[in-house]
């Protein structure tokens, strides 16, 4: 039941597996007489205790560096994670700087490689400042009290008088100071003190956390000088566009290339081989085309005549696969979460409300489509490619072409948008096995119909929701069922079921106060590939139930905030230990982050004061709520919507309210909070994947349509409920979820149409 | 057969089919790699340069047909400075970036046709740039604010 979650663990914290410690990185190199320019390095040092005890007992191993300061104190921040769109090279670096006191226009953020050794690289789930907030202060704070010993060193006065503020160490009874890099060389010779004796700042003393910071990319964006891997460029190299199978898990049968090998900058063509079963990461299998340059390769591309296996998925159809969740659905599934009886509540039963709810097929679409340059020379590759997983990137790679993965080297320059998509480095594979058959570097761009036609999908779902009341309107009892094709499938073909941490994603953990539960996985067999989006299930399962818990508002005749704020009752801490799986919690401690029905209350009540709730609006005007935790963080959203007597809406305000603990860059916070409303109305307002005979009918954005400029609300307005001593909370996806519900339930207030599938673009809303 | 043509101001000479779009002939021959592919069928904008100043999408366009000189990103000012280059800054418009350069660009024409733009005009300009990452609020704001500092 837990292969991807024991994937992803694994994942995670593949080489890490443990705890980690600070070493002087220069030192050791000093001690070794290798130290030379006289730099201070400071490294987080990774004991994988539980795989090799003795090597850790025994003293470093594989350290790694993470931050540098120069003699002229120009301070090197290593960034490990993926930067896509979320911040995270500003986010974990200003987190390091704040904590070392050092000014940010004297650090410079390099882009680590994908290693084992800098730990968990897996930039996914919301997780980076999670997972990192904690060490990376430590690192600083431990930076921070060497050059104070090195002041008071060099100074020969106690080191309780020097104090380190941005980027100098001041002696606090003479006021003179010394740089950061003037003590570099001292500190490179320090111990590094015992993580019982750092001393973290105080909160009020944040210089840059808990603030405002610019991107550090912004201006070579804006200029066009910033690098993705589709910019990458080496000596010689080639450029190859893949024909891949139209069906899932078809096969090349035979082909001919002779027309294509024909179009001028064609050079050659290569087999990609076809994988077997588990799907995994691994590339699709097809034909690729090299050449001189991109557009050569598509063309060529076109001139292939392959004849394909589609194999089992060919008599794959959508509308006929809804048909088998909703029926799924509608039969008892895995019992995931049970409090009290729900048979009994329902016997008893003064009312019952019951709705279905669908939701179709997504692809991620990011703006830079998948795409990677691998170079092999003899035994050694290496890679960049446009990946959340560069440690993933690098083993795919290994696989491919039978190689050692300690002799890929691989790399990622920015991600041009990612949303879950690029966690799956397929593509990185494709480069690989090109450049091997042909000896040069090799550059695999995905066309945009490969990346719709071709996607990890994000599942669709049919879910059966029934709630009972008592006589005073109580609600008593909420079943829940919930059929969609698994992730799991990706590491086992024969899973058929959503597993437990899959419900986990935003069921099992329903925050209301029912005293009757019943949340259940129904059997779907999987005929895509599918894989996790931007806030993976918590996207149809927060619609099910902020649709449902606003149906159950006006059957009971109950302003829908009241409505809401009743369900989730008092606040407190849910207790999930009781489910038959250890809930999942996104991988963090539940103590350490509770289910907090308080901090759901306080999102609620402020979204709907922003809102001004309860406002008289115009006629087919309307707003709608929804509040969801998702990856640790609360949001509430309050959508307005207006309806047009032909149908067509348009969002004057969106207002969102976020609790993410401790929000590091608020702009960023921000900005991810405005991304994922945008995100999360291209789902609910035009996403759509459809299969035909196994093959999927769309092609591109002329008939996958996302949100563009005009349809955009005209203001997004988000409160941040700042706490700057709680533990950081996700932050890139819990602003999705709440989206789809608030609108269709704003779309009800306006236009009495209660409408229980996505996306919008299906319903006729005219008059 | 050699095809000529100016980007930013300096005079090229590339030998390819005269149907090449000029989206690849600036990224892959002359190695100017700020213009974006999305879509390759015009619908998606991140291609978009100036063609003699008026907005064009490159992935569309063959470079045997390129009359005028070509402007990208990479050219639109010296330093970064463009007022839109600045607004951008100011707002921190950009999440993962890819688009922006598109995005910019059609702004730039926007704001050269019509320094004044309403909100209807900007949504009706920028409809065809499309951004997932959904910085489009932003967008608006930084597009009046160079509005304001142009004039």
């Amino acid at each position: 039941m837990n292969t991807i979650m024991n994937m992803r663990r694994r994942n995670l914290r593949k080489g890490v597996a443990g705890r980690i410690r600070l070493s002087n990185m220069s030192r050791r190199h000093f001690l070794m007489g290798a130290a030379g320019t006289g730099g201070f390095v400071l490294g987080l040092t990774l004991f994988p205790i539980q795989k090799n005890p003795a090597a850790a007992a025994g003293g470093v191993f594989e350290p790694s560096v993470f931050l540098s300061i120069a003699k002229d104190g120009t301070t090197t921040i290593m960034c490990h994670r993926s930067e896509m769109g979320q911040g995270i090279r500003t986010g974990l670096p200003i987190v390091l700087a704040d904590e070392l006191e050092a000014d940010l226009s004297r650090c410079v953020i390099v882009q680590a490689e994908g290693d084992a050794k800098y730990g968990d690289q897996y930039t996914d789930g919301s997780h980076s400042i999670v997972e990192f907030y904690d060490q990376m202060r430590e690192l600083g704070a431990a930076g921070r009290q060497m050059l104070e010993q090195a002041a008071a060193q060099q100074w020969g006065v106690a080191q309780s008088e020097c104090k380190a503020q941005n980027h100098k160490v001041v002696h606090q009874p003479t006021g003179k100071s010394l740089d950061f890099g003037d003590l570099a060389a001292t500190a490179a010779t320090l111990e590094v003190p015992a993580a019982d004796t750092l001393r973290l700042k105080d909160s009020k003393d944040f210089r840059y956390v808990g603030k405002d910071t610019p991107i550090v990319d912004l201006k070579d964006i804006n200029q066009g000088s910033a690098t993705y891997t589709i910019d990458i460029t080496m000596p010689g190299m080639k450029y190859a566009s893949v024909e891949r199978c139209p069906v899932t898990l078809g096969k090349v049968k035979s082909y001919d290339a002779s027309e294509a090998l024909k179009v001028p900058g064609v050079e050659a063509v290569v087999e990609i081989p076809p994988f077997s079963l588990p799907v995994v990461y691994n590339a699709l299998g097809g034909i690729a085309v090299v050449a001189s340059n991109t557009w050569a390769a598509m063309e060529g591309r076109k001139k292939l005549k392959i004849t394909w296996d589609y194999g089992e998925n060919a008599g794959y159809e959508s509308r006929a696969y809804r048909k088998s969740l909703e029926e799924s659905a509608r039969n008892k599934g895995d019992v995931w979460r049970e409090e009290g009886d729900v048979n009994a509540a329902f016997g008893s039963a003064h009312r019952i409300l019951e709705a279905e709810y669908y939701s179709p097929l997504l692809v991620h679409v990011p703006m830079e489509p998948p795409g990677a340059v691998a170079h092999v020379q003899g035994d050694k590759c290496l890679v960049w490619s446009s990946t959340q997983d560069p440690q993933s990137a690098r083993d795919v790679v290994a696989e491919a072409i039978g190689l050692d993965s300690a002799n890929v080297e691989s790399r990622m320059p920015l991600l041009g948008g990612a949303f879950g998509r690029k966690s799956k480095p397929d593509f990185a594979a494709e480069a690989a096995v090109c450049s091997k058959e042909v000896g040069a570097p090799v550059k695999v761009t995905w066309t945009r119909e490969d990346d719709v036609r071709n996607g990890f999908y994000h599942s669709d779902c049919a879910q059966h929701v029934k709630a009972a009341l008592d006589a005073n309107g109580k609600v008593t009892a909420w079943e829940h069922r919930s059929a969609f094709p698994t992730i799991n499938w990706l590491w086992d073909a024969a899973e058929n079921r959503p597993g437990a941490w899959e419900i986990d994603f935003g069921l099992s953990d329903l925050p209301y106060d029912i005293p009757n539960i019943s949340i259940e996985g129904c059997e779907a067999p999987v005929h895509v590939r599918v894989g996790w989006l931007r806030s993976v299930h918590n996207i149809f399962h927060a619609f099910a139930i902020g649709s449902f818990a606003d149906e159950i508002a006006y059957a009971r005749g109950r302003d829908p905030v009241d409505n809401l704020l009743d369900l989730i009752g008092p606040a407190r801490i849910i207790d999930l230990s009781g489910n038959p799986e250890e809930y999942f919690n996104y991988m963090f401690g539940i103590d350490k982050y509770p289910i907090d029905t308080g901090r759901l209350i306080k999102v609620v009540k402020e979204a709907a004061k922003m809102s001004k709730w309860g406002r008289s609006l115009p006629s087919r005007h309307g707003l709608g709520i929804m509040a969801h935790r998702s990856f640790l963080t609360y949001v509430a959203t309050v959508v307005e919507v207006a309806v047009a007597d032909d149908g067509t809406i348009s969002i004057p305000n969106v207002y969102m309210a976020v609790d993410c603990g401790l929000a590091v860059n608020t702009d960023r916070v921000r900005s991810q909070m405005e991304g994922a409303t945008i995100y999360g109305m291209s789902a609910a307002c035009y996403g759509e994947i459809t299969a035909k005979a196994g093959r999927i009918q769309q092609h591109n954005f002329n008939d996958y349509h996302v949100v563009r400029m005009s349809d955009c609300p005209r203001d997004i307005h988000v409160h941040i409920l700042q706490n700057l001593d709680a533990p950081p909370g996700g932050v890139g996806e819990p602003g999705v979820p709440p989206f789809a519900p608030a609108l269709y339930n704003a779309v009800f207030a306006a236009t009495g149409k209660r409408l229980r599938s996505l996306p919008l673009q299906n319903h006729d809303l005219s008059i | 057969m050699a095809i000529s043509l100016t980007v930013n101001g300096t005079s090229y000479s590339v030998d390819v089919p005269s149907e090449m779009p000029l989206l690849w002939v600036i990224r892959d021959i002359i190695g100017l790699t700020g213009t974006k592919y999305g879509c390759g069928i015009g619908k998606c904008g991140n291609c978009r340069v100036h063609i003699d100043g008026v907005a064009k999408d490159s992935c569309l366009l063959p470079v045997g047909d390129v009359r005028g000189a070509v402007t990208t990103i990479e050219g639109l000012s010296a330093n970064g400075d463009h007022p839109l280059q600045k607004a951008w800054a100011k707002h921190v418009v950009p999440q993962c970036g890819y688009c922006q350069p598109g995005q910019i660009m059609q702004a730039a024409y926007l704001l050269s046709e019509n320094p004044k733009p309403t909100d209807e005009d900007i949504d009706a300009s920028m409809d065809d740039i499309i951004c997932r990452c959904g910085t489009y609020t932003r967008i608006r704001s930084a597009i009046k604010t160079a509005a304001e500092e142009m004039s």
